[in-house]
């Protein structure tokens, strides 16, 4: 009788306990769901605000390169070539066609259609092609990058004049040249060519992405060498003792501490102490190495682990030392893994931030590095210098170079990737 | 002679050192026949002792002259503008700087107390440099000649040589602790010095944080103020956000994964969860500040409330959407720690897998997932960029995530990013703080690490 009762009573929860089940096993497929969603939304808002900056808005203009408004005769050197004022030739080009602007503010607007930089870009082509001097041409040159926004319509023109950064006068002047065609969309070539600037229209990744590469070399020369040695150390020499019990504590501890605090010891110690150049790859790529190392570490132990014992056993049985066995049979077979952890380490100092900042990487600078001693930024510390500017014009450019960062990180991921699957072995 | 000629001419001279004894010890091994029966050492590792016996003394030298020639240069310089009392001005480090930037080209146009310092500091560098190259030169010949000689048939060579190779792994290994150390001494040394101006009690508990100090005396807000109560608040609040959302998400997530998902889904929800680890944090920065920030500033505002353009919410947030993927791998492994046995007793009374999944699973995975969550705090505790890009920089004393507050992390950038003068209370007080983070995350990461340890030795 009390068992009936007690079949009955599950019998009558059943259906609640179902429901609670059902929801548990909703609110898990939900919290997949938000953090799918959050990643969706992230990439697809990086990834819209991106699209503008690989197009540039152009201003064809017919500029006249005789010698007599250049001050130039057919023998003029390169550096006389190089003290031309192309500005006013410019001018002079948008005052002709514009005859009506005689008032000083409508002249000011009528000048700042055209980019700051247009007149070094004109002086580089003329450079490059000295029969252009003595005629007349056709040049597309930049665009201010109001101008551009407007064109590429983030600047609303319906908008009250009051709401907006370019005034009714100066969109008058843009919407003659429209109807002329002299206004074109062209790829964005100067993105990827040349290094900072403080004009939107001229600011390129050029000089990060450099400056990324020297660090990250010089953190993967110091880093991987250090670290694979470390690793055969530990797993294949190291006696049990207090000694390796403290270095195993101090590298898992080390692949905790947050990297701001890598950033100090590489000003207290590399810029102030050994006195390095501030700003350069080099101090970086130290500084960097030292916060991938326990990384790469601890990737190259599991993967030296994995190789079975029977080959160690089989390599000393056949006489080889101890030092053979581990150079010659070990370490070969532990190699792909010990790759994988390395390019892993790697994604993550190239993106890495803030110990950076620390050690002055965060300047304005315009040259692209040559060496690792020059001083240099990197492609996140450039996203974080450009996210900080209020030029309307430098908010795609951020998210450009965040797409190529990202771009960066994917590819080295799915090398990783390709090398686990290539390599793996079930022994 | 420059230093990569010097390097390379050891090298050099350690390659020719390996060929002839590896040569010599050849022959001789081949004249006495190839069927002795003696144990004998392959002729490469007597070249291998060879070369490192020219090799590694004059490295060692070459090591030391170069971290001591610099500071004794400076000495020499000194003694040099005493004696021929040159008056320097106020700042000493500057005025030698200049002197040792001036171009050569345009020397004429510097005054003559500078050029005369000038031509005697390049005089000092030159003989430095030379007598660098000289001694490390002849050493490494001296030591060559030496090795030739030491190494002689009868040496256990490839014994000395991999007892060698041994030393470099020992030391390569060491490097971390010697990471920790210099860490450690960095901050402290600098932090010392700044409560040797700041008392420490008005550092831990005041609760004022205004880092400027004016440049005139009378102007207002001159004195600087360093409690950093403020900072320690705003970085709790911005954390606490940052794990309400990444625990529980996290956890779901894990629990979702390991005991429902199909294999199939797993294999591919598991690696785009791993994107949102690998996405830099410079990038969540960018994406908190201009388009959550702004979001939750008007939905605010449509509710009515009054929302900081920087508030702790959306930097919260954003790194708790980070920080997901941490907690649910450290999640998921504690999870399929537990023996199935408890899984299957559980299932086996009736229970549904909800009903096991919470009464028997996370109670008994609880010691490791609260050292998840412990690691997760220290992550969001450590966090820069984020707060550097989203959160705000006045140190508002206030524990309303809708408001804007600062990070302990953000002032470290805030006060070292820039030029300024690196003895000033405030560069050291971004010591102070650096070594307050440093203490706080080792604290989280030792109980974490061995709260872990301690639940896996538990079921093995």
């Amino acid at each position: 009788m009390s068992k009936n009762n007690n079949t009955s009573k599950i019998e009558k929860s059943l259906k609640r306990r179902y429901l609670k089940e059902n929801i548990f096993k909703a609110s898990g497929y939900a919290s997949i769901g938000i953090a799918f969603m959050f990643l969706v939304v992230l990439l697809a808002d990086i990834g819209i605000k991106a699209m503008p900056a690989f197009i540039q808005t152009q201003i064809e203009l017919k500029l006249d390169l005789s010698y007599e408004s250049l001050q130039l005769n057919p023998e003029s050197s390169v550096a006389e070539i190089k003290k031309v004022d192309f500005r006013q030739v410019i001018r002079k080009a948008l005052r002709k066609q514009f005859p009506d602007v005689k008032k000083r503010k409508e002249k000011k607007q009528l000048y700042s259609l055209i980019s700051s930089g247009a007149e070094y870009q004109l002086r580089d082509m003329v450079l490059e092609n000295k029969e252009l001097i003595g005629n007349e041409h056709s040049f597309n040159l930049y665009a201010d990058d109001d101008v551009d926004a407007l064109i590429k319509g983030t600047i609303n023109r319906k908008l009250a004049q009051s709401e907006r950064r370019v005034k009714d006068f100066k969109i008058s002047l843009i919407e003659v040249l429209e109807k002329n065609n002299q206004v074109s969309k062209k790829f964005n070539w100067t993105f990827f060519s040349s290094g900072d600037s403080r004009e939107p229209e001229l600011a390129g990744i050029k000089g990060a992405i450099m400056g990324s590469i020297y660090t990250i070399l010089v953190t993967l020369m110091l880093s991987f060498p250090v670290a694979v040695a470390a690793a055969i150390y530990l797993e294949e020499f190291a006696p049990k003792n207090r000694m390796i019990d403290f270095i195993e504590i101090n590298i898992n501890n080390l692949a905790a501490v947050p990297s701001i605090v890598f950033g100090l010891l590489g000003l207290a110690v590399f810029i102030n102490f050994f006195s390095l150049p501030r700003s350069a790859p080099i101090v970086g790529g130290i500084v960097l190495s030292l916060m991938t190392l326990p990384t790469i570490i601890i990737a190259s132990r599991s993967a030296i682990k994995a190789v079975p014992p029977s080959l160690r056993e089989a390599a000393l049985g056949l006489g080889a030392s101890k030092m053979q066995t581990v150079f010659h049979h070990v370490f070969p077979a532990a190699l792909p893994g010990i790759l994988t952890g390395t390019i892993i380490g790697m994604a993550q100092a190239l993106g890495e931030t803030a110990p950076l900042l620390m050690i002055g990487m965060v300047a304005f600078i315009v040259d692209i590095p040559q060496t690792i001693v020059d001083p240099a930024t990197v492609l996140p510390i450039q996203v974080f210098l450009w996210a900080d500017s209020p030029e309307r014009g430098f908010l795609e450019k951020t998210s450009a170079a965040i797409l190529v960062l990202i771009g960066f990180l994917i590819i080295m991921n799915a090398l990783a990737i390709y090398l686990r699957k290539k390599f793996e072995k079930k022994w | 002679m420059s230093l990569s000629a010097i390097i390379f001419i050891l090298c050099l001279l350690a390659a020719f050192n390996f060929f002839i004894k590896k040569q010599k010890i050849y022959a001789l091994q081949l004249s006495q026949g190839t069927n002795n029966k003696v144990k004998q050492t392959l002729p490469k590792y007597f070249g291998y002792v060879a070369a490192l016996w020219s090799l590694i003394p004059a490295l060692l030298v070459l090591l030391v002259i170069e971290i001591i020639d610099e500071p004794l240069i400076k000495n020499n310089l000194t003694q040099y503008m005493q004696a021929e009392n040159i008056a320097t001005a106020d700042n000493y480090d500057l005025y030698l700087n200049e002197i040792k930037n001036i171009d050569i080209n345009q020397i004429n146009s510097i005054d003559e107390t500078k050029k005369k310092i000038h031509t005697h500091y390049y005089n000092l560098q030159s003989i430095a440099r030379n007598a660098k190259a000289v001694t490390v030169l002849a050493l490494a010949v001296l030591m060559a000649l030496f090795g030739l000689k030491k190494v002689k048939s009868q040496t256990p060579a490839r014994i000395y040589f991999e007892k060698f190779i041994e030393i470099i792994l020992l030391i390569a290994a060491s490097i971390a602790i010697l990471t920790t150390v210099g860490i450690v001494l960095s901050v402290l040394f600098e932090s010392i010095r700044f409560f040797g101006e700041i008392p420490i009690v008005d550092f831990m508990f005041g609760l004022d944080w205004s880092p400027q100090t004016a440049i005139r005396s009378d102007q207002v807000g001159s004195s600087a103020a360093f409690g950093a109560v403020p900072l320690f608040i705003g970085t709790m609040l911005i954390s606490t956000v940052a794990l309400f959302i990444a625990v529980p998400l996290g956890l779901m997530s894990a629990i979702f994964l390991s005991e429902y998902a199909s294999s199939k889904f797993r294999s591919i929800a598991k690696p785009v969860l791993e994107i949102l680890a690998g996405i830099p944090t410079v990038v969540y920065g960018f994406f908190a500040a201009l388009t959550v920030a702004p979001f939750i500033r008007s939905f605010g505002e449509s509710l009515g409330l009054s929302v900081a353009s920087e508030s702790a919410l959306a930097a919260g947030l954003v790194m708790g959407i980070m920080i997901i993927p941490f907690v649910s791998s450290l999640a998921d492994d504690v999870i399929s720690a537990v023996p199935n046995a408890m899984r299957e007793g559980s299932l086996g009374l009736g229970a549904t897998k909800s009903e096991t999944i919470v009464k028997v699973l996370i109670p008994a995975a609880l010691p490791g997932i609260v050292g998840g969550v412990l690691l997760a705090a220290s992550r969001a505790i450590g966090e820069t960029m984020i707060v550097v890009m989203a959160a705000g920089l006045a140190a508002n004393l206030t524990v309303n995530p809708l408001n804007a507050v600062t990070t302990v992390t953000v002032q470290i950038v805030t006060l070292l990013t820039g030029d300024q003068e690196f003895n000033s209370a405030k560069t050291l007080a971004a010591f102070a703080l650096g070594l307050m983070l440093f203490i706080t995350t080792l604290v989280l990461n030792v109980i974490a690490l061995h709260v872990v340890r301690k639940y896996r030795e538990q079921y093995e």
